[in-house]
Formats: C-alpha cells, structure tokens, sequence
C-alpha cells in the first residue's frame, strides 16, 4: 500500500506553495507576526504550532462522526486548550528563556486561526492519516514564513543568528548599523507583505483583482 | 485616575492590534468596509468588557495559587494555574453564546447586524490575549480589569475602522498586481503600526 497517494499528498505538500496557510489562506497572522523578532523563537513556535495542529486534526478526525454539529466549537476548542497546555508546560519545564520570550503567544496558539481552520476545513470531514498529514504540512507551511521572517528581523536587526553574530566586526567599524526597527512590530508585517509580494508574483493564478 | 490612564494607554499605546498583533485574521478579513467593521468592533469590545473580569474573578478566586483559601486553610497551596487556558477559553466560548442569546431576545436589529460576527468572536485572538494580559499584569482590581478590557475593545474599534476607511479608498488606486488586495491592505497596517509607535513612550 502506498503510504502517500495523490491527495494525501497534495493534503502534505500544498500548504507549502499554492495553499499556504499564511500568504494564501490568511490565517494565523497574529502569531507568524508577534514572535519573529529573532530566530530561535519563531523555529520554536513553528514546532509547537506543527505538533498541536497534527494531533488536534487527529484526535477531531476520530471523533468526527461521535461529535454534535452544534457544540463542535467547544469541543475542538477544548482539544486544542489541552493540547496546547501540554505544550506550554514542556515549553516550561525545556526550554524557560524561549517560553519567557513568546510570553502569552503560546497560549494563543489556541485562538491561532490555523488550527480552527483546519479542523473545520479539513479533520472534519476526513480520516485520521490525511488529517494528520494535512496537519503536518500547514504547520509547517506555517513555519517556514515564520522561519524566513524571524531570519530577516533577527539577521538585520541585531546582526545575528540564533544568538551567534553573524555580520563581522569589521562591518560595523566600517560604519554599519543595526536597524533597530527591523525589532519592532511594523517591520514585521512588511516582511511578510514583502514575501507575499514575492510569491504572487511567482504564481500569477493567486492575484486578486480588487483591492 | 489610574482607571482612566489605564484605559488611554491600552487604547493608544498597548493597541491590542498594532502593538501586539492580536485578532489580526478577522481584522483583515472584515475590514473592507466601514460599517460592518464597526459592528465587529464593537461586538469584540462588549465580549472583551465581559470576560476579562469574569477571567479575573476565576483567576484570583480559583486559579491562583492560594487563590482557594476562601474554601478552607488546607486549600492555601494549591494551585491550578495549569488549567488556566482550558477554563478562559471555556469561558469565551460559554460568554459569546451568552451575549448572542442575550441580544437575540432582546435587540433582533443588533443581532442580525452582529449575528455573523459573534460566533467568530470566540477565536478571535484579542479576546484570549486580553485575558492571558490580564493574568500576566496580575491588576489590584476587578475595576481595572473591566477598564483594561474596555480600553482594549476601543483601541481594537479604532484600528479596524481606521483600516476600513483607508480600505474604502484604496478601491480607487492603481496598485501593483501582486500587491492587490492581502499585500496593500498588509503596507497599509505596517505604515499604520509605524504611526501608533509614536504613542509609546507616552507616560500618563
């Protein structure tokens, strides 16, 4: 049996190009654009991210058919709390500075658009291998505009990596600058109107025709 | 006073939208007209009013560690702040469907114009932020809870409508092609965001 045929496939990877959460779907702004100041915070969330939606598709998807139309929101939300708790309290007990720095963000990871969309769209009407993969996919969809986000805020804010300077010494004694407001809220949400110029242009189908 | 100050600065300077991003996916999808704006934004400001003190009263009377003294000495050190997500979210969820049966019987005009909107409210991320705020500021009162959620929903009416009418007239511009539409609305908020920062700062 071929673990991947067609639509599971297209269920992994278009979240990546033509589907993709953040430039396409519009969903799950709010925390691509609050944690990216530096690297290392936004790959942590991009994981969280990952994890809490593949197993909230998986878990929804089994219970799809046990689950009243009506109480659907509550259900999945409390899904979600759980799962995100859990997150939280790993977050907590591994990795304290990072958890420090997304403060409240992980906890909105609930109310992250992401996840909700995704249930409804998708778990709900689907098996839990798809689902799973579905999950996969946009999260790390997800990720990767979080990824290339926090790599330009943190590259040409402080002019390093994951903590690490990257832009030698001799640079800034030849009168090079950090720009400072590559760390505050409005860059970021240039950055990713930047990368969504970038892929519309790439994919002309994407284009809208009004404003 | 402090009530006051408190509200002017999370209007102006700790702009749920502008400062910190939340509730951006329904602010982008529902603002390319001023009116129905208006109704969301106000729909958000009357669910915030509500469940940032009501959060607050579970925080500080069950959350909390030591919170559950009232119910005896034994219960001084247990602490609950584990399930503190579950139970705001909870919360939201209960609230929303509340205030929507609550207008429905009583103002069916508000309620058709604000029906759409309600059900979304429960996911949208400014309501759970302002409660997680709320929880992270640790307020003296239930007063400046209510005044934190009220000037939370007036900064969030402000930015949506600001954005809404520039939206309105942006129809009218030639704008690049990949640009049109998520791109602009996306430079517009940034420029707008970049003018709020000069809020901060701002002792009051």
């Amino acid at each position: 049996m071929a673990l991947l045929s067609g639509k599971t496939k297209a269920a992994l990877l278009g979240p990546f190009n033509k589907n993709n959460p953040v430039l396409v779907q519009v969903l799950g702004i709010c925390s691509a654009l609050a944690v990216t100041s530096k690297l290392e915070p936004s790959i942590v969330m991009a994981v969280s991210v990952t994890l809490v939606l593949a197993f909230a598709n998986v878990i929804i998807s089994l219970m799809r058919k046990t689950i009243p139309n009506r109480i659907r929101i509550i259900v999945q939300l409390v899904v979600v709390a759980s799962l995100v708790t859990i997150v939280s309290e790993v977050l907590k007990a591994f990795a304290y500075d990072v958890n420090k720095q997304l403060s409240v963000f992980v906890g909105l990871i609930v109310t992250n658009c992401i996840i909700m969309g995704r249930l409804e769209a998708f778990a709900l009407g689907n098996g839990p291998w798809p689902s799973f993969l579905d999950g996969i996919g946009n999260g790390l969809g997800y990720g990767w505009i979080l990824v290339v986000t926090g790599f330009f805020r943190e590259l040409l804010g402080s002019g390093e990596l994951m903590g690490y300077q990257v832009i030698p010494q001799s640079f800034y004694e030849a009168g090079y600058q950090n720009n400072g407001l590559m760390m505050l809220a409005p860059m970021a949400i240039l950055i990713v109107a930047c990368i969504i110029w970038i892929h519309r242009s790439k994919n002309r189908d994407l284009q809208e025709e009004t404003n | 006073m402090d009530a006051i100050s408190l509200i002017v600065r999370s209007i102006f300077v700790d702009n749920m939208i502008f400062a910190y991003f939340l509730g951006m996916c329904s602010f982008l999808a529902v603002s390319k007209n001023v009116k129905t704006a208006l109704g969301l934004g106000i729909a958000v400001t009357l669910v915030l009013v509500i469940t940032v003190p009501v959060n607050y009263l579970l925080e500080n009377y069950v959350l909390k560690t030591g919170a559950l003294e009232w119910i005896g000495p034994q219960f001084a050190n247990v602490d609950l702040s584990v399930f503190s997500l579950l139970i705001f979210i909870a919360i939201i969820a209960a609230m929303v469907q509340l205030v929507e049966m609550i207008i429905e019987r009583f103002s069916p005009a508000l309620y058709s114009s604000l029906g759409i909107f309600l059900p979304l409210i429960a996911v949208n991320c400014a309501i759970l932020g302002g409660s997680l705020f709320m929880q992270q500021r640790e307020f003296e009162s239930i007063g400046m809870a209510t005044a934190y959620g009220f000037g939370s929903g007036i900064g969030w009416i402000l930015a949506i409508i600001g954005i809404a009418a520039i939206r309105e007239k942006l129809e009218y511009s030639n704008v690049p092609k990949p640009l049109k539409g998520l791109g602009i609305t996306f430079i517009v908020t940034a420029l707008m965001a970049l003018g709020f920062m000069s809020f901060s700062g701002i002792n009051i």
